[in-house]
């Protein structure tokens, strides 16, 4: 079966020479891979190279077609949902507004509808805050909110960059679970950046292992997990 | 007291047109952390391209309806054309450009109608009405400034693509994450704020006459009124715009003279500059990012 998306030889930085040396990586249709790494390993690099905020080299195919020449908007409008680091919130914007953005380009005016009621299901709390100004939201919801815009996509593909960050251990927990009933229910496949490895090593079947731009180890996330350098090094045990 | 009373309704009048200019200068403001210094000059070119048309014989409504429209399409040009190449280049060098596109505007306007002062035509009789206290003409104004506030405000509250605007200008890397196509809403919006300013040349020519030079002043009213509301608060912009024209006719009626009463636009920009740079509601902004 053709991953949902995979990469070769993905080259990309943000000056001239380049951050991400050759990434080969795959996301299967349905499932969801982990990318670890440190501060500064290229993760969030990855992941924009992936949504075509910045421009790369090499290929990175989507069900099979090429995507790495598209603009942001366009690989957006074919089914990523990129969540950014730092969550990309509309401050200025309500709850409601913000989440009417993520299916700004969606022609149903019913399922977006639905999907508003769907989401508020997954985070009653976005729910209780629709009116709210986005940027008064705690770093929890927001999080939260971030994902929620995200699913007004109807994705097929959610890039996830760091979702634990900053937060407290109950509600990342609350947020990985949402995580797995979205992937599993309704089978949006997931590309999930993280430096907490044994969260993401958790969630996910595939795992990569990216270290000052270069994949220095790519398994199953068992096999990830068996590692001893990687236990070592990011996992504390 | 009638006089007062006189003065406070017919600086409402051009106060809605300030509102207009300053409504303008914010919508591109949003976008570019820039004060847009043409936005006279362009008003000023519609409002010539009106006349060329009533000159014509079309009458007076449908000319103001194909000025807008046709303002419209030029201010997306311009973006396209002007603005555009210079998006990446250092904030003087777009300022620069700016000044460039009024000095083009104002020349080319001169070459094309000459620098002699034409009459244009107001849509409203000229006779004074409500007991003599406001002449139809303000009174018209009043009525048009606000159905074009109105009709703004509906389409960036309750339209998709006026949200999808307001994003844009916000937050435009997030913007391109949710599939919005960031480049085309700049150009949205200018070409917005050149028919927005279309509306408030048309409205003022009536009354300074029309010459390339005539937005001089109005612009910088208008830049008076969008800094004392907060130059990134589209409401503030309008509340600003009402304040600077009833405080420019009294000024002019009891303080400095009509000669003089453009001092109170500069007294009020260096006030505002100086003691509340955000404006009166606007946010204070800490990082240009
Ligand atoms: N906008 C940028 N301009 C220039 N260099 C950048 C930019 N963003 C990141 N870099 C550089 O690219 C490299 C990889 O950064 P990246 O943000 O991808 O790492 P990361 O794995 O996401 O780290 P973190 O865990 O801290 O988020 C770093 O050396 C960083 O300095
Ligand atoms: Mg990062």
């Amino acid at each position: 079966m053709t991953p949902i998306l995979e990469a070769r030889g993905l080259t990309a930085g943000y000056g001239p020479s380049p951050v991400l040396h050759s990434l080969d990586f795959a996301v299967p249709a349905g499932g969801v891979t982990t990318i670890l790494g440190a501060n500064g390993a290229g993760k969030t690099t990855t992941l924009r190279a992936v949504s075509g905020l910045i421009r790369a080299t090499g290929e990175v195919r989507l069900a099979g077609e090429r995507i790495d020449r598209l603009a942001a908007e366009d690989v957006a409008r074919r089914g990523v949902a990129h969540v950014p680091d730092g969550r990309g919130t509309f401050v200025a914007l309500s709850v409601e507004e913000n989440l009417r953005l993520g299916a700004y380009t969606r022609r149903d005016p019913g399922g977006v509808a639905r999907d508003m009621e769907r989401v508020y299901g997954l985070f009653p709390v976005l729910a209780e805050r629709r009116r709210q100004q986005a940027g008064t939201l705690s770093g929890g919801e927001q999080q939260m909110l971030a994902i929620s815009r995200a699913l007004m996509l109807r994705p097929s593909l959610l890039l996830l960059d760091e979702p634990s960050f900053g937060l407290a251990p109950l509600i990342v927990r609350e947020i990985f679970r949402i995580m797995r009933t979205v992937n599993e229910s309704e089978g949006v496949a997931i590309l999930l950046v993280e430096q907490n490895a044994s969260l993401a090593l958790g969630l996910a079947s595939r795992a990569y292992l990216l270290e000052t731009g270069r994949v220095v180890v790519a398994g199953s996330a068992a096999e990830l997990g068996a590692n001893d350098a990687i236990r070592r090094s990011y996992l504390g045990y | 007291m009638e006089a007062f009373l006189h003065q406070v309704l017919s600086g409402l009048a051009t106060g809605g047109i300030y509102a207009i200019v300053a409504l303008a200068l914010v919508m591109i403001y949003q976008a570019t952390h820039l004060v847009n210094f043409a936005q006279g000059e362009m008003a000023m070119f519609s409002t010539y391209l009106a006349w060329t048309m009533i000159d014509a014989g079309v009458p007076y409504w449908p000319a103001f309806a194909a000025t807008v429209a046709l303002s419209f399409v030029l201010g997306i040009a311009i973006e396209r054309i002007v603005i555009r190449p210079v998006e990446k280049a250092p904030v003087l060098a777009v300022v620069i450009v700016f000044i460039g596109l009024l000095v083009i505007l104002n020349s080319v306007a001169g070459w094309i109608y000459t620098y002699t002062i034409k009459s244009f035509p107001s849509p409203f009789p000229t006779h004074r009405i409500l007991g003599g206290y406001v002449s139809a003409h303000e009174l018209g104004v009043m009525a048009v400034t606000m159905g074009v506030l109105v009709l703004l405000f509906v389409f960036f509250r309750f339209t998709p693509l006026g949200l999808a605007m307001r994003a844009a200008a916000q937050n435009p890397v997030s913007s391109r994450l949710v599939g919005i196509r960031v480049g085309w809403m700049l150009a949205l919006g200018w070409g917005l704020a050149a028919a927005v300013g279309a509306v408030a040349g048309m409205m003022v020519a009536p009354i300074v006459f029309l010459d390339p030079n005539m937005m001089a002043g109005i612009l910088l009213y208008g830049f008076a009124a969008a800094l004392l509301g907060g130059i990134d608060n589209p409401a503030g912009a309008v509340f600003g715009g009402f304040v600077v024209g009833v405080l420019e006719n009294l000024a002019g009626a009891y303080l400095v003279g009509t000669e003089l009463k453009l001092t109170v636009a500069l007294v009020l920009i260096v006030g505002v500059l100086v003691m509340r740079p955000s404006g009166l509601f606007g946010r204070v902004l800490v990082t240009r990012v």
